[in-house]
């Protein structure tokens, strides 16, 4: 393994740097037919699902096959999308704000040879590198974070428990059954990195005990005071602590009492490590949505308090999350976003028909807000 | 043979949905032959690595990456994402495993020669893994040592001229829906928009100037295609002033059943015949929809433009021509204070490129004078907003209040007053007032 430059030379770092520059422009990259036809589309179609269809004024049409993509994905699997893209569509291509790969023709008589070469192209242990759908009233792919493959916050494993997930309701990405499109997020803790906070159905990592403190270290490593006002219940000052050898050292305390196990402290401060196999695992949160659509966007509610983390496949999780789509798909009314649904025959009866348990840890206790959360009414059901 | 037992991962290659765990593997196999005479800059067997370390995450239910993690390229402030493992000695291809933000294409369009290229760079000094893309937008390379990083920074800026993205206390990378590219909903052209204001803001981007970071997204139209107001601080979202464009002949074809509504989004289940009156007219949030014989009429002014009749007919049914876009601030995760959407800042904003967009930047720079100032460290624009009060915002931003500013007016009578709207000010003589009440 050489060394090989790239023509930076370190000694003078500053010389030839380029900076500034920012992303490629856009049009270079837009196929002919929507370079023509930008801002003069009339309608669109989903002849079936993971194929749209958008017609222009000129009479053009654009055809677009959706496929699933895993988004943590190898340049060897970048290339092979690049061969599609060439042998198909003229070397163009795009990803979706959720992370699926969208390969677009200009005409109809291109969609079903490139449909037929996406379906033949699966991996060595079996599943599709790019299955077709994502459209419509379904599920579409997860929008997820980093895990155990590159985070050092998690209390959960993002891409493992994505690909359980979608496997369990794979169905549904290339089908349009339901009331109106679902939306799943995963975030690994709760920094809630993407869209936890506001999709349909809703994976987040979860602590459940307060921080260890490596109070030998601690003064040394962190900015105390950036750990203290990182704590949202306040739960943490700063203390005197005497080491075994009688070195007295600053360092922290914590009200373990205060602590929700936010992890916010340990993203401020190394010396606060909170991950633990036992005590990490998997809230569930529903009712989300971003789109103005009848109803304002809605922030999603936590509905199950906790599922262990069960690797390598989590089935209590897919099979709760199972259940929530199957209690919705069969009660729901058309255009009802699962929130639209919850909040119409109201929570009490969510939980029935979802077969879940209702746990105090559901009832809001952080700050004013809380209040607003319980039920100042007679209305409810038996 | 692989290097490292994965028992677990392994059971995550079956399934249909695309194995991440098969394409690691695809990739490790890939470096191990090196049919293509490739000069690794990284140990060629780092996604191995990278597999084992994971495999024994979920043996131990816990992440394996060290805390944190400093590193970067002269002249900039962010960018990379520095990673350690904490097991070196047993996984020492991935002993550093940073990851660069490389800046993405406003819509994200790409063509095969510049992803090749990118991967050309990428396979050599790095992983070979990324993330297509991170959820902020970014092209995510995963996984370098740290003297790789000026390399790919220098062959990025010079051969592929693409910069980086940005990471910290910042404006991180601007993301956009497809906008007015493939899309007949949006209201203005947010990959122009996208693309300008990124580099307007260049050194915005990679310099950390803020309390904090900073987020701009661009949604051509109320559905929220990139999800704007749920996750950027300052969320752009297209709309417009005039009438919806009514087609009565086509509004007669979605009743007679030929057109299928919503483009068909529904075709998985038999919903029965369409039925306008049920599933447009009943369903309007503000009611302001009826049909007189057969027209299908709008009483435009109460329409608060939800999208769902266009949504439902697209074919009959289109978004007006008095086009702009509505400004709403301060969404976040809920670290610190608990999770905000963007709030309705500016109704309607004009987005004319002629002028360089300067009835939209007017209003950025205003909010980040503002925050810049105010705005404690590591405190989002939407906590300063909680913590400063909406008004300071809008006198900021010299944005008159108005009715569209809330939900609702408050109910707590704990109203602030100006000194100066006040007949006679605040100093008063307590002498004055006991001529007339004894005490």
């Amino acid at each position: 393994m050489a060394f090989v430059s790239s023509g930076y030379n370190p000694a003078v770092p500053m010389e030839n740097r380029i900076t500034d520059i920012g992303p490629r422009h856009f049009e270079e990259f837009y196929p002919p037919v929507i370079k023509a036809n930008k801002g003069k589309w009339l309608y669109h179609e989903i002849i079936e699902p993971g194929v749209l269809v958008h017609v222009a004024e000129s009479g053009d049409e654009v055809y677009t096959v959706r496929c699933g993509g895993a988004r943590l994905m190898s340049g060897t699997l970048i290339r092979e999308i690049c061969d599609i893209a060439d042998k198909h569509c003229d070397g163009y291509l795009r990803f979706t704000t959720r992370n699926n790969i969208e390969f677009m023709v200009d005409s109809k008589d291109k969609v079903e040879a490139l449909k037929a070469d996406l379906k033949d192209r699966k991996f060595a242990g079996g599943s599709f590198k790019f299955p077709i759908g994502g459209t419509g009233a379904g599920i579409s792919n997860i929008v997820h974070t980093q895990g155990w493959i590159h985070c050092h916050t998690p209390a959960t494993d993002g891409s493992g428990t994505v690909k359980a997930t979608m496997d369990e309701m794979f169905t549904d990405f290339q089908d349009m059954r339901l009331p109106a499109k679902l939306r799943i997020a995963m975030a690994c803790c709760l920094n809630m990195c993407g869209a936890v906070h506001c999709s349909d159905i809703a994976i987040l990592g979860y602590h459940r005990k307060p921080p260890m403190i490596d109070h030998e270290y601690l003064d040394k490593q962190c900015e105390i005071p950036l750990a203290i006002a990182s704590c949202p219940t306040a739960a943490i000052k700063p203390a005197k602590h005497e080491l075994p050898d009688g070195t007295k050292v600053n360092s922290l305390a914590i009200n373990n009492e205060r602590c929700m196990y936010c992890g916010n402290c340990y993203t401020m401060c190394p010396s606060l490590p909170i991950s633990d196999t036992e005590g990490d695992g998997i809230v569930l949160m529903v009712g989300g949505k971003i789109s103005n659509r009848i109803n304002p966007p809605k922030f999603s509610k936590v509905v199950v308090a906790f599922i262990e983390n069960e690797m390598p496949r989590w089935p209590t999780m897919t099979q709760t999350i199972r259940r929530m789509v199957e209690a919705y798909a069969s009660d729901a009314r058309k255009y009802e976003r699962v929130g639209d649904w919850a909040e119409r025959i109201g929570w009490e009866r969510f939980f029935e028909k979802c077969e879940l348990e209702f746990t105090h840890h559901l009832i809001d206790d952080f700050r004013d807000h809380a209040y607003y959360t319980w039920r100042q009414s007679t209305q409810f059901k038996f | 043979m692989a290097k490292h037992e994965t028992p677990l991962l392994d059971q995550l290659e079956s399934g249909p949905w695309p194995s991440f765990v098969s394409d690691m593997k695809l990739e490790a196999e890939v470096r191990a032959k090196n049919e293509a005479g490739i000069e690794f800059q990284i140990p060629v067997d780092v996604v191995d690595d990278l597999m084992g370390v994971l495999e024994l995450s979920y043996v131990h239910g816990r992440t394996h990456w060290k805390h944190g993690g400093i590193v970067g390229v002269f002249g900039y402030g962010g960018g990379v994402i520095g990673r350690y493992c904490d097991q070196p000695e047993m996984f020492p291809g991935v002993a550093h495993f940073h990851t660069v933000r490389v800046a993405q294409p406003a819509g994200k369009y790409y063509k095969a020669d510049y992803l090749r290229q990118l991967m050309d760079i990428w396979q050599m000094r790095g992983s070979g893994m990324t993330n297509m893309h991170g959820s902020t937008g970014d092209i995510i390379f995963l996984g370098t040592r740290t003297e790789q990083l000026e390399e790919i920074f220098y062959e990025l800026t010079h051969n592929l001229n693409t910069d980086l993205g940005g990471s910290g206390s910042n404006l991180r990378t601007p993301a956009d829906c497809i906008g007015s590219s493939r899309c007949e909903f949006s209201c203005y052209d947010t990959n122009a928009l996208c693309h300008f204001l990124t580099n307007l803001y260049q050194d915005e981007l990679h310099r950390p100037a803020f309390p904090y970071k900073f987020k701009f997204k661009f949604d051509g139209c109320p559905n929220g295609c990139v999800a704007s107001i749920a996750r950027s601080d300052m969320s752009f979202i297209g709309t417009w002033k005039d009438d919806i464009r009514i087609d009565q002949e086509a509004v007669q074809a979605y009743i007679g059943g030929e057109i299928a509504p919503n483009g068909g989004a529904f075709k998985g289940r038999d919903w029965g015949a369409f039925d306008i009156q049920k599933e447009v007219i009943d369903l309007c949030p503000t009611e302001c929809m009826w049909m007189e014989g057969k027209e299908l009429k709008i009483d435009n002014k109460e329409c608060n433009r939800c999208m769902h009749c266009i949504n439902a007919m697209p074919r009959a049914l289109r978004v007006g021509q008095d086009t702009g876009l509505s400004i709403l601030v301060g969404a976040k995760a809920p670290i610190l204070d608990g999770q905000q959407m963007g709030s309705l800042l500016a109704p309607f904003v004009e987005v004319n490129p002629e002028d360089d967009y300067a009835a939209v930047t007017e209003v950025i720079e205003s909010i980040w004078d503002w925050w810049m100032e105010e705005g404690k460290n590591r405190e989002r624009l939407g906590e300063l907003i909680r913590r400063a009060g909406f008004q300071k915002m809008l006198e900021v931003t010299g944005i008159k209040a108005d009715a569209r500013h809330v939900s609702e007016p408050r109910c707590n009578p704990y109203i602030f007053w100006k000194e100066d709207e006040v007949p006679g000010g605040w100093e008063r003589d307590v002498k004055e007032y006991r001529k007339h009440h004894k005490r």
